[in-house]
C-alpha cells in the first residue's frame, strides 16, 4: 500500500484522480470474512466522504453491512478473520494501512462509536462511572478524581438525573434509554471529531428516540464533529442527516442529500424503504408496503443487480438487470444511483407511481 | 444483599442437616435392612454374643433410628456419652462418632489427618489454577495455533488418564529411576518444609494435571465466548490496549464460572483425595477412609463421609457468597 511510506505527521499525499480529501474519506472499502460456508462480502466497494459538522445517515436492511462498515472504520475487525482493503482517510491520515497501535490511540479519542445495544455493550461487572472514567483516562493523563468529575459532568450533559449518585450504578440498574445515554456519554467523553452512532435509538420508544437524536445533534453542533448515524429506519435520519447513503448487500445503491433521498429518490430499493417507512402523519397502516422478499445472501449475491430478485422493475424495457451489475453513476447534483433504468425514466416513475402513495 | 446472605446460610444449614440424615440412614438403616448387624460390625467378628449385645445397648443401636439420629446430632453439637451401666465412654463435642475398634473418637482422627489433605489439595490447587487458566487463555487467544493444539492434547490426556496410572508412572520415573524426589513417609510442614514439599510435589502435579486439564478446557471455552461479547468490543473501541481488554475486561467474566468450579473442586478434595493419597501413601483423610472401609470401621466411614459433605456444603456457601461479590447483578437484585 502506498501509504506505508508515510511517517506520522507527513502531510496527506496527493493522489492522482482524487478530489481534495474530506475530513473522513472512505474509498473503495471492502471487508470480507472467510467463513466455512464461503466468503462473506459484508462490505464491497464502499466510497463516501464526510466533513466535520456534517451528518451522514447510512440506511439499509438488517445484514446490509452497516455495522461492519463502522467497525471497519474504527479498526475493530480481527485481522485474522476479516480481509480488509481500500482506504479510510481520517483528517488526512490513512487508517487501513496504519499500525494497529496508531489506530488504537485514535480510537475512543478522535473517533468513537455508540453501539447498537447498550445493554450488551457495557460491561455488566463495572459501574457506569468506572467505564466512563476508564474511557477518559485511556487518552488523558488525569487523576481518578478528575476523571470521575468528568464522568459525572458527561452523565449530566446527556440528561441522566442525579448524576453524582447514578455514576456508581451498574448498567443493569439503568433503564434502556438511560443506558443509551450513558453509552453516548462514554463515547463523547473525549470530544471525538468523528462519531459513529450505530442504531442509537432502535430499542427505545419514540419519545426517548427523539431526545437521543436531539442530544447527538446538540453535541455535534458543540464540538463540530462529523457524525455517521446508522439505521434501518429512514425516519430516524430524516431530520438529522445532511446526506444519506442507502446500502444494499454490502454496496451503496444510492447516495444523495437527505432532501433528495426523501423528495427525489431514484433507486427502486430506496422507494421500497420509503414506502415501508411508518410516518406520524400517515395513519392508515395498510399503506405501509414492506419490500417483498428477503435480504440477499452475502456469500452468493445474485448476478447483475443484486436487488433484482426483489425489484418490481426488473428487466423493464429490456434492461440487463440479471446479468450486468449497474455501477453507481453520478446523476445530477451529487446524486448517485446504481440502477439500469435511465435517470429521466426513474424520476418519472417516482413521480407517477411512488410519490402519490407515500 | 443481607437477604441473599441469609437465604444462602439457611439453605446451607438445611443442606447440612439433610446430608447428615441421609448419610446416617445409609450407614445405620441399610446394613440392618440388608441383614447385617451394626453392633456386630462395631465389635468385629471375633466378639462373643454378649459383647455384641453390650455394644448394641451402649451405642443405642437398640433404639429407633430417629432417636439414634437425634443423639448423633446432639453429639456433634454438645458431645455425648456412650454408656452401658458402669462402662462409660465419653466423646466430646463435636462428636462425629466413636471408633470402638481403635478405641478413639472420630473427630480427632479427622483433625489429625486434615493437614495432610489440606496440604495436598491446596498445593495442587495452586498449580492447576495457574497452569489451567493460563493455558486456557493462551489457547483461546491463539486459537488454532500449535500452542493451542498442544495444550488441548495435553488437556485431553489429562482428563482421560487416571491418577493411579499417572501417579505410578510419575513415581516410578521421578523417584525410583531418576531419584529426583525422595519417596518415603510424609513429613509435616512445621518439622521440615523442604521435605514436606519434596514428598508432596509429585502428588501435587499428578492431581493438578487432572484438574488443570478441565480448567484449561473451561477457560478456553469461556474466553472464546467472552472475546466475542459486545462489551469486549466496547473496551477495544475505547482505545484500551489489548492487554487491558483481555486481562481486565475479558478475564473478569472468564473468572466467574472458574471461581464457582474451583470452590466446589476444592471443597470436594478437602473431604479426602482417596486415589492420590493411596497412590502416594499420604496419610490424609482419603487414606483414613480407605483404611476404615477395609476393616469396616463404620463410625470412621460415617465421620469421613459427613466431614467431606460438610466441606462441599461450605464450599457451596462460600461460592454463592463470592458470586455476589463478583457479580453486581446478583448482589443488587
Ligand atoms: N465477523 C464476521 N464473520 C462473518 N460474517 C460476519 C462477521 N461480522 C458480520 N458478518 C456478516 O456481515 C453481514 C453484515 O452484518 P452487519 O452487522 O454489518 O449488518 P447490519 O447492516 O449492521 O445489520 P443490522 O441492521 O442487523 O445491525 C451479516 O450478514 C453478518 O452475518
Ligand atoms: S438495476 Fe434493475 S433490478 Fe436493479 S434496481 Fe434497477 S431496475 Fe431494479
Ligand atoms: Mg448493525
Amino acid at each position: 500500500m502506498s501509504t506505508s511510506l508515510l511517517k506520522d505527521g507527513d502531510p496527506a499525499p496527493y493522489r492522482a484522480g482524487s478530489a481534495a480529501q474530506s475530513f473522513l474519506d472512505v474509498r473503495d472499502l471492502r471487508i470480507h470474512f472467510k467463513t466455512d460456508d464461503g466468503i462473506v462480502k459484508a462490505v464491497d466497494g464502499l466510497t463516501f466522504q464526510l466533513e466535520r459538522g456534517e451528518t451522514l445517515g447510512i440506511v439499509g436492511e438488517s445484514g446490509s453491512g452497516k455495522s461492519v462498515t463502522s467497525l471497519g472504520i474504527l479498526g475493530l475487525h480481527r485481522r485474522g478473520s476479516a480481509k480488509i482493503s481500500g482506504e479510510v482517510w481520517l483528517d488526512g491520515e490513512e487508517l487501513i494501512g496504519a499500525s494497529p497501535e496508531r489506530v488504537r490511540t485514535l480510537r475512543g479519542a478522535k473517533m468513537s462509536m455508540i453501539f447498537q445495544d447498550p445493554l450488551t455493550a457495557m460491561h455488566p461487572y463495572y459501574t457506569v462511572g468506572k467505564q466512563i472514567i476508564e474511557a477518559y483516562r485511556v487518552h488523558h493523563k488525569v487523576s481518578k478524581a478528575d476523571a470521575r468529575r468528568r464522568a459525572i459532568e458527561m452523565l449530566d450533559r446527556v440528561g441522566i438525573p442525579q448524576p453524582q449518585k447514578r455514576v456508581d450504578d451498574y448498567p443493569h440498574q439503568f433503564s434502556g434509554g438511560m443506558r443509551q445515554r450513558a453509552m453516548i456519554a462514554m463515547s463523547l467523553v473525549n470530544n471525538p471529531q468523528l462519531l459513529i452512532a450505530d442504531e442509537p435509538t432502535t430499542a427505545l420508544d419514540v419519545t426517548v428516540q427523539a431526545q437521543i437524536l436531539d442530544l447527538i445533534r446538540d453535541l455535534q453542533a458543540e464540538f463540530n464533529s462529523a457524525v455517521i448515524i446508522i439505521t434501518h429506519d429512514l425516519g430516524v435520519v430524516a431530520e438529522v442527516a445532511d446526506d444519506i447513503l442507502v446500502m444494499y448487500g454490502g454496496k451503496c445503491v444510492e447516495h444523495a442529500t437527505a432532501q433528495d433521498i426523501f423528495r427525489r429518490p431514484e433507486h427502486p430499493y430506496a422507494w421500497g424503504l420509503l414506502s415501508s417507512m411508518p410516518r406520524v402523519d400517515r395513519e392508515v397502516r395498510e399503506r405501509l408496503v414492506p419490500i417483498k422478499g428477503n435480504p440477499p445472501s452475502l456469500i452468493n449475491l445474485p448476478n447483475g443487480c443484486s436487488f433484482h430478485p426483489r425489484c418490481p422493475y426488473v428487466e423493464r424495457n429490456g434492461i440487463p438487470c440479471k446479468t450486468v451489475e449497474p455501477t453507481l453513476a453520478e446523476g445530477t447534483q451529487d446524486h448517485s444511483v446504481a440502477c439500469h433504468i435511465p435517470p429521466a425514466e426513474r424520476q418519472a416513475i417516482f413521480k407517477s407511481d411512488i410519490a402519490p402513495s407515500l | 444483599m443481607i437477604n441473599y446472605i441469609l437465604r444462602r446460610l439457611v439453605t446451607a444449614v438445611a443442606l447440612l442437616v439433610a446430608v447428615s440424615a441421609v448419610t446416617f440412614l445409609i450407614f445405620f438403616a441399610i446394613p440392618k435392612a440388608a441383614g447385617a448387624d451394626p453392633a456386630q460390625m462395631y465389635v468385629g467378628k471375633s466378639a462373643t454374643p454378649r459383647d455384641v449385645e453390650a455394644t448394641r445397648v451402649k451405642l443405642g443401636l437398640d433404639q429407633p433410628i430417629y432417636i439414634q439420629y437425634g443423639r448423633f446430632l446432639k453429639g456433634i453439637v454438645a458431645g455425648r456419652d456412650y454408656n452401658n451401666g458402669p462402662s462409660v465412654t465419653h466423646c466430646s463435642a463435636p462428636c462425629f462418632g466413636y471408633s470402638f475398634r481403635t478405641d478413639r473418637e472420630v473427630w480427632p482422627l479427622l483433625i489429625d489427618r486434615l493437614p495432610v489433605t489440606v496440604s495436598l489439595a491446596l498445593g495442587a490447587a495452586v498449580i492447576w489454577l495457574l497452569f489451567g487458566v493460563a493455558g486456557g487463555v493462551i489457547s483461546a487467544l491463539r486459537r488454532g495455533s500449535i500452542a493451542d493444539r498442544t495444550a488441548m492434547i495435553i488437556a485431553l490426556a489429562g482428563v482421560s488418564l487416571p491418577i493411579y496410572f499417572t501417579g505410578l508412572v510419575a513415581q516410578q520415573l521421578f523417584v525410583h529411576t531418576w531419584n529426583i524426589f525422595e519417596g518415603g513417609e510424609y513429613v509435616n510442614f512445621k518439622d521440615d518444609p523442604a521435605g514436606w514439599a519434596n514428598k508432596l510435589f509429585l502428588a501435587w502435579v499428578t492431581l493438578a494435571l487432572l484438574f488443570a486439564a478441565q480448567y484449561t478446557r473451561l477457560t478456553r471455552a469461556q474466553m472464546l465466548e467472552t472475546m466475542s461479547e459486545d462489551y469486549v468490543r466496547t473496551a477495544r473501541a475505547k482505545g484500551l490496549k489489548e492487554r487491558v481488554v483481555v486481562g481486565k475486561h475479558a478475564m473478569r467474566s472468564v473468572l466467574t464460572p472458574i471461581v464457582t468450579i474451583f470452590g466446589l473442586d476444592l471443597g470436594g478434595l478437602l473431604g479426602g483425595a482417596i486415589l492420590t493419597e493411596s497412590v502416594f501413601s499420604l496419610p490424609g483423610i482419603g487414606r483414613l477412609s480407605i483404611d476404615a472401609v477395609n476393616v469396616k470401621d463404620l463410625p470412621i466411614i460415617l465421620g469421613v463421609t459427613l466431614f467431606g459433605a460438610f466441606f462441599i456444603v461450605i464450599a457451596n456457601l462460600l461460592v454463592d457468597l463470592l458470586y455476589a461479590v463478583i457479580d453486581p447483578r446478583v448482589r443488587l437484585s
